[in-house]
């Protein structure tokens, strides 16, 4: 009963509560006739959706995977012969990876190249696991002697490169909220001020990621010049943040700054001093667009931390897709699309996530 | 003395040729421990006069007097209650009580608030909905939780803006009587700005109509020779009530009337602005 419970607040967080709900009482033959069209629209629709992406992708990457064949094969009939084209035919047919085409991977090259990442993974974490177990006790002894402990420098795997990245996008996201949340309380507080700042956030709010991120590059190398620090994750974490904080900072000043006049009139009668009134009615009357704009901010932070870490090659989901583009290895295309589809889950479970704690802040449910 | 005392108030909203004068030549006085009301048609500036009363407006010209005192700004010693409750939705009842009464009482202790907070919230028979939120009471209830927080800050004056326009008939009533209650147990100075003329004389000792804005202006005021407490099912059959009630209507109907006549393109519109997304 009780996992019943998690199941069901876990697909309704996640927005499929109404689709498992008709699913399962078409199995256990409880659907009545008049949910019909509600099993329809709420199953069937969605089903039909999802098989028709994945056939579209999969004809679609067969094509192109036609297409590149033969144009190798063209290229190899063209410089070499028909005696060597043929060879190059035989040897794609035959599915040898040496002379695979190159192109958009198949639904079900993604797949395999999912499962290798994860067997990657856990060789890795295997592997760290050893490096631990072996240098623990030359650590303590390092440690004591004041030195540095050797730290494990193999490759990260694939799922260490999620976890990095969501620190950064975290760190980042917490220095928005910092920076912005306060800014905003102020300069929505101050019409002067805010006619004042009003330039500068205009003119900074459509600035692209990749120039925040040479900027917050040409400060952070001189500051950290005699230091040993590790330079890429500040420098991600501070463009993210940068980059992310705009849409915080607007909310956050516009929401202060259109409190419901009746609010203020009471705090006038009631006569709460400045202090009380900003903390007593004018945040919590602005939170929910406080967290609208944070909402918007991290979704932002995900979308450009990506772009970020691929060139600031800072560890990361980023840097992941960008090494594989790289690498041309045969499934580095497949291993880009699971990257991908990873990127885009994580950024729906945060969005999520946002949206739980923003209807949990609001005042205004009507449950 | 008088204790409250409006003398020549002119007041405008707008500059230069957008300039519209909303009360025009406003005097008016109230002796201590009176009952007043003003009746008035809707958008006739009847809020405006309260917020000038209250120190949430201030006067274009003419002064407002309190205990001889003019008026500068808001003060404990005025309790309002606002047309639309104003109560802040994120708090519940007894926070929102609570939050006046420790801004009127900043030297008490805590549980001497809540003692406090928790007599007027009985007073209003609201102690079982205490730990509720704005949003989970009907308007009644919230209407009563306004007086309530009005109320505990122990004001000298009552100010009161069309309380109870957006209940219905009997929940009306009721609050009338509460109201009347709370009123007549320590005598406390009371305004009340309503657009229905039974209830201000049920209420109140002196009724003075507001004639409509533009330019609103006060009429001549009718007085209520009836005992009190006033019986609400014995006063249909009031002779004196009767009369009273008709020269109201009927002076409340010929300006209407003069109204309709003088200007027939001038329309209120109400008092708002888009919110400005753009800044």
């Amino acid at each position: 009963m009780k996992q019943s419970i998690t199941l069901g607040s876990v697909t309704k967080f996640i927005g499929l509560a109404g689709f498992l709900e008709t699913l399962k009482n078409v199995f256990t033959g409880k659907l009545e006739k008049e949910d019909f069209k509600n099993f329809l629209r709420k199953a069937i629709v969605p089903l039909a959706s999802v098989f028709l992406f994945f056939s579209l992708w999969h004809l679609g990457a067969k094509s192109l995977y036609n297409k590149e064949a033969e144009h190798r094969i063209n290229k190899a009939l063209e410089e070499q012969g028909p005696a060597e084209a043929e060879k190059v035919r035989a040897c794609i047919a035959a599915g040898d990876i040496s002379c695979q085409p190159n192109t958009l991977p198949s639904p079900l090259q993604v797949w395999a190249s999912y499962k290798t990442l994860l067997a990657d993974h856990y060789v890795i974490s295997a592997d760290k696991k050893d490096f631990k177990e072996k240098t623990a006790v030359l650590n303590e002894k390092r440690i004591a002697n004041g030195e540095k402990p050797i730290v494990y420098t193999g490759r990260p795997s694939f799922v260490d490169q999620i976890f990095t990245s969501l620190k950064t996008v975290f760190a980042g996201f917490l220095l928005a909220l910092f920076i912005a949340v306060p800014i905003g309380i102020v300069i929505g507080l101050s019409k002067t001020l805010r006619s004042s700042v009003n330039w500068m956030i205009q003119i900074f709010k459509p600035v692209s990621p990749v120039v925040w991120l040479l900027l917050v590059f040409m400060i952070v190398k001189t500051l950290t010049k005699n230091s040993d620090t590790d330079n890429a994750f500040i420098i991600s974490f501070i463009s993210v943040g940068l980059c992310s904080m705009w849409a915080t900072l607007v909310n956050t000043a516009m929401g202060v700054s259109s409190v419901d006049k009746d609010y203020i009139n009471v705090a006038k009668v009631l006569k709460l001093g400045p202090i009380q009134k900003i903390f007593k009615v004018i945040l919590p009357s602005s939170l929910p667009l406080i967290f609208t704009g944070l909402r918007i901010t991290l979704s932002v932070a995900w979308m450009v931390l990506i772009a970020i870490e691929l060139l600031a090659q800072s560890p990361g989901l980023g840097s992941f897709v960008w090494e594989e583009f790289q690498n041309g290895a045969v499934d580095s295309n497949s291993k880009i699309i699971v990257a991908m589809f990873v990127i885009g889950l994580i950024g729906f479970m945060l969005d999520r996530i946002m949206l739980t704690i923003q209807k949990m802040i609001s005042f205004n449910k009507n449950d | 003395m008088a204790y409250l005392e409006l003398k020549n108030i002119y007041k405008t909203y707008g500059q230069g040729d957008n300039v519209t004068e909303v009360l025009s030549n406003i005097n008016l006085t109230i002796e201590e421990g009176e009952f007043v009301a003003i009746v008035g048609f809707t958008g006739s500036g009847k809020t405006t006069l309260v917020n000038l009363i209250n120190g949430l407006l201030e006067p274009t010209e003419g002064e407002v007097l309190f205990k001889g005192e003019p008026v500068a700004g808001t003060s404990h010693e005025r309790g309002v209650i606002f047309q639309n409750y104003s109560l802040l939705p994120w708090l519940t009842v007894g926070q929102n009580v609570y939050m006046a009464v420790k801004e009127a009482f900043p030297k008490k202790s805590r549980s001497e608030l809540h003692a406090i907070v928790a007599d007027y919230v009985d007073m209003v028979n609201l102690t079982p909905a205490i730990n509720k939120r704005p949003k989970e009471l009907s308007g009644g209830m919230r209407q009563r939780v306004a007086v309530a927080r009005a109320l505990a800050m122990k004001p000298e004056m009552i100010i009161m803006d069309e309380p109870l326009g957006a209940l219905d008939a009997l929940t009306r009533g009721n609050l009338q009587d509460e109201i009347l209650n709370i009123w007549g147990k320590d005598k406390r100075t009371a305004l009340l700005i309503t657009n229905d003329v039974d209830e201000g004389i049920y209420m109140a000792d002196r009724i003075i109509p507001l004639r409509p804005g533009p330019r609103a202006t006060l009429g001549p005021e009718f007085k209520i020779d009836i005992e009190r407490p006033r019986d609400k099912t014995a006063l249909n059959d009031n002779p004196n009530f009767k009369k009273t009630r008709n020269a109201i209507i009927e002076y409340l109907m010929d300006i209407g009337n003069e109204r309709k006549s003088e200007v027939q393109k001038e329309y209120m519109l109400p008092d708002v602005t888009p919110k400005s997304f753009v800044w």
